[in-house]
């Protein structure tokens, strides 16, 4: 079988013979190492390795895709792609021009996190492990640690060729506790771009967590309804990401007139203190790159400056259609999927209130930390907290149970009144999209406080 | 590739006690519509190969998707053998598997043009009913199959078919939004589309006008997508074998009690004919069976794989699956009974409540616990036994254990969703609102 080398020269010159109005390639090779716990045992610990490409053909507005582990019959998959774009096809092909880059990767440009020693994590996980376990009433936890690396070779008909280095690590906890009657659970998630180091010394989180779980029993049920919420930097960039990041991504606009007319470039979202930014080009984050996956520089990008909507995210083909710059969020989560219009860093800008500024005049609120999850229909989005606690008479009081928020997007970015200080990024998360997840991307935010938010509770 | 099995087999049985090979191979051809044009074609092909042994005791795991470097595979098995779980059970000797009819020539034949006039008659019946709705499609065939071996003298493989159609749709007037959608799937070809477009469109003449519903305890009735969308997270996780290993379960301690309202029945059944989540042997290559849950309201089993079963001192119920990685117990298909009530019937006898298709964010909240607590993303108000309209800015919350011990009525309307789950719409008599 032929060597991923031998493949990228068959490509280079195969790819400009074929008849498509463009001709893509990805090919990968990748290690991943994971390690879980599940109670005080560790579970399973696991090694693996993953080799495969694809061929992405465009051809009178339709696209071919052909993905494989084969690096066998190149030649045949270009055809394929090619004869399935050209049934797909019917209208013109739109593509935003991009620089013809070539960069060949500098050999281990990253580090790479499968090969620190199998015994160094599981000593760590092990410490991490038996801190949980020092806290009573728990039933079980979880731990989760997974590592890899990715060696990318991109090529383009045009030319294009460009070898990427991708290192990723994530580290999930959870402590779930029990008194018999019902079960409660806290949990802590981290990721970054491959840096060990940045998962050593979290003893406190640790133990902060699993007495989370233990507090959450005790706690009561936030009652419904229409609440002032000030939301914390974690839990804040999970809403910038579902409530807004998704919105910005333009292939859900593009083709759409109703869409296009909803998120007109000018039209007022917030107020003027809101700025919302995406972006790869912002460096050490799990969501950062050089280039995305159809080769188009990475950029910071905003989407809402000063409460306007200035930007959103695009592919070239989205933003050849709406007449914009692409701005290299084409991202594939693997060579199994075609590039979709995707997030990267995404994050609301420090503004000028104190927590304390921000609290002070709440009567009876809910201040929301943490993160479970969240998920959007564009127009209506879900977040749910990882803990929570009423604000009475201006101070953090009582802690409830974790609360799901919800509400309309166009209505909550304009109830955003009060931005703080303290911009935290959250890279515990893991996106998904068109059945490509979980893509790596960081969100974050400074405390903010939204008006009148509805809050599910009985 | 039976070749190649016995190869790592005999490899890695070398250096270590026990060994097992899983090989899996797909090929996948989906077809695309977005904004009611055929957008992509694709084909997909993967495979991969997972190694598990027992070394001095141990578990060790690895997988690859290299054929040509099975060294390597072989080799990492062995270097997380070192610090793997307590190797607690024996690898299954051969057996006698059921026959389960997965498989079907048919779908192969499908051609192209064929799947993508499919996705064009789809297109054209909703954009016919509502010429502003956008819609994307889908159509797709794929087959996968499987081999497994290990150093009990196991060795078996089964092949698989399988057909799936989808549709959404969206419809938008300012910043309201309307997202509405039906699939089927089958391992034999889907070729008739009406039950689909029939859905879609019911869902677009429901949600024509809006309608509010008051904050507080009311009527509900979950339709299929609602019970798969609201209620079914929280069980999946309460009849994992692991789950209640770990105490965490709420049916922990509680099998044979009177839990469920007695009109609610529940199995996990992976030999139904020609269902896309059916299969002869579980991914340890254990026979396949009907499993019952929930027995009119009462629990009855928990699942299992190999090593939790051993764990916990009780057999394996054959629902060891892999994700990627190590078996992990799983349901292979959770299908509640079908009940004798008309849906319209349900609906009449409702003077104010709601009608939910699909809740959003449901499983965020605290699942092991039974709470669930989302966004009616579709859902209609029903007033004096008519459905007046959707409604919008609306949450519903509750607890699984709660609301499942008094069921008004089980529905006649039963469908299987999404491949893994067969329900019926259930009637609960009052449940939390919240809204706007």
């Amino acid at each position: 079988m032929p060597h991923i080398e031998d493949a990228v020269k068959e490509l280079a010159s195969k790819l400009k013979e074929h008849k498509a109005n463009y001709l893509e390639a990805h090919l990968e090779d990748s290690v991943s190492s994971y390690i879980t716990y599940r109670g005080k045992v560790l579970e399973s610990i696991g090694k693996s390795a993953s080799m495969g490409g694809n061929i992405r053909a465009l051809v009178r507005g339709g696209w071919g895709f052909v993905s494989f582990n084969s690096l066998d019959n190149i030649d045949e998959r270009i055809k394929l792609a090619v004869k399935e774009a050209e049934l797909a096809g019917k209208g013109e092909s739109h593509l935003a021009e991009i620089p013809i880059t070539v960069v060949k990767a500098r050999p281990h440009s990253r580090s790479n996190p499968v090969d620190i020693p199998l015994a160094h994590k599981k000593e760590l996980l092990d410490g991490y492990n038996a801190l949980i376990w020092n806290t009573p009433k728990l039933k079980t936890s979880n731990i989760g640690y997974g590592d890899s690396y990715k060696k990318s070779t991109f090529l383009n008909s045009e030319g294009s060729f460009i070898q990427q280095e991708r290192s990723d690590m994530t580290l999930g906890m959870s402590a779930i506790a029990s008194d018999g009657n019902q079960v409660q659970q806290a949990n802590l998630s981290l990721g970054n771009p491959g840096d060990f180091s940045a998962m050593q010394n979290l003893d406190d989180a640790v133990k902060e967590m699993a007495e989370r779980a233990l507090g959450l029993l005790a706690a009561p049920q936030a009652k419904g309804g229409e609440y002032t919420v000030v939301l914390d930097p974690i839990l804040a960039g999970v809403f910038v990401h579902e409530a807004f990041g998704h919105l910005s991504e333009a292939d859900f606009v593009y083709e759409n007139e109703r869409m296009r007319e909803l998120m007109v470039l000018g039209k007022k979202f917030g107020r003027p203190e809101l700025n919302i930014v995406d972006g790869a080009a912002v460096p050490d984050l799990r969501g950062s790159f050089k280039y995305d996956d159809e080769g188009t520089p990475a950029t910071k990008t905003y989407l809402i400056k000063e409460g306007v909507l200035v930007g959103r995210l695009h592919s070239r083909e989205t933003a050849a259609r709406m007449g914009e710059k692409p701005t290299g969020n084409a991202r594939a989560v693997s060579y199994r999927f075609p590039p979709i219009v995707r997030m990267t860093n995404t994050y609301i800008e420090p503004g000028k209130t104190t927590f304390e500024e921000m609290t002070a005049d709440i009567k009876e609120g809910v201040y929301a930390r943490n993160w479970y999850g969240g998920t959007t229909s564009m127009e209506m989005f879900t977040f749910s907290a990882g803990e929570a606690f009423m604000i009475r008479n201006g101070k953090i009081a009582e802690l409830v149970r974790p609360v799901v928020l919800t509400g309309n997007v166009f209505e909550t970015l304009q109830h955003i009144d009060a931005i703080g200080i303290d911009l935290g990024m959250n890279q515990g998360g893991g996106c998904g999209k068109g059945g490509q997840s979980p893509l790596p991307v960081s969100n974050g935010s400074p405390h903010i406080r939204i008006r009148k938010c509805l809050v599910g509770g009985k | 590739m039976k070749h190649l099995l016995k190869d790592i087999l005999h490899k890695a049985s070398k250096v270590a006690q026990s060994a097992e090979v899983f090989m899996f191979a797909s090929e996948e051809t989906p077809v695309a519509f977005e904004a009611n044009r055929l957008k992509s074609l694709q084909s997909k092909e993967s495979r991969s190969i997972a190694l598990r042994i027992f070394k001095e005791g141990r578990i060790g795991f690895a997988s690859c998707n290299k054929p040509e470097d099975i060294d390597s595979l072989v080799q990492a098995a062995v270097e997380t053998a070192q610090f793997g779980a307590p190797a607690n059970f024996e690898l299954p000797a051969p057996a006698a598997f059921p026959y389960v009819e997965i498989y079907d020539p048919e779908v192969e034949k499908i051609s192209l043009e064929r799947m993508i006039s499919l996705g064009e008659e789809m297109v054209s019946a909703l954009t016919d009913h509502t010429p502003e709705v956008l819609c994307e499609a889908s159509i797709s065939h794929n087959s996968i199959s499987i081999i497994i071996a290990n150093s009990s003298g196991l060795e078996a493989s089964y092949s698989k078919s399988a057909f799936s159609v989808g549709i959404e749709g969206t419809v938008i007037h300012g910043s309201d939004m309307l997202f509405v959608g039906e699939s089927e799937s089958s391992c034999r070809p889907v070729r008739d589309t009406t039950n689909i477009l029939n859905t879609v469109r019911r869902q677009l003449d429901w949600a024509k006008t809006h309608a509010r519903v008051p904050t507080g305890k009311l009527p509900v009735i979950f339709a299929p997508d609602g019970v798969a969308s609201a209620l079914i997270a929280p069980l999946m996780a309460a009849f994992n074998g692991k789950v209640v290993l770990e105490g965490a379960s709420p049916l922990g301690n509680k099998l044979g009690q009177q839990l469920f309202d007695k009109k609610l029945h529940l199995y996990d059944d992976a030999t139904i004919a020609y269902r896309p989540s059916s299969r002869p042997f579980d991914d340890e290559g254990v026979p396949s069976r009907r499993l019952p849950l929930i027995e009119a309201g009462v629990p009855q089993n928990f699942l299992y794989d190999l090593k939790t079963a051993a764990l916990a001192h009780t057999r394996t119920t054959g629902h060891g699956v892999r994700g990627g990685g190590l078996p992990s117990p799983m349901p292979s298909a959770f299908a509640f009974n079908n009940g004798d009530v008309l849906l319209d019937s349900m609906i009449a006898d409702i003077k104010e409540g709601l009608f939910i298709e699909l809740v959003m964010g449901a499983t965020q909240g605290n699942i092991l616990g039974g709470d669930f607590s989302g966004n009616v993303l579709l859902g209609y108000k029903i007033e004096n036994g008519r459905i007046t309209g959707r409604v919008k800015d609306t949450m519903v919350f509750g607890n699984v254990y709660e609301l499942l011990k008094n069921i008004t009525a089980i529905g006649s309307d039963g469908k299987w969703l999404g491949g893994r789950l067969y329900a019926p719409s259930i009637y609960c008599p009052a449940v939390s609102v919240s809204s706007k």
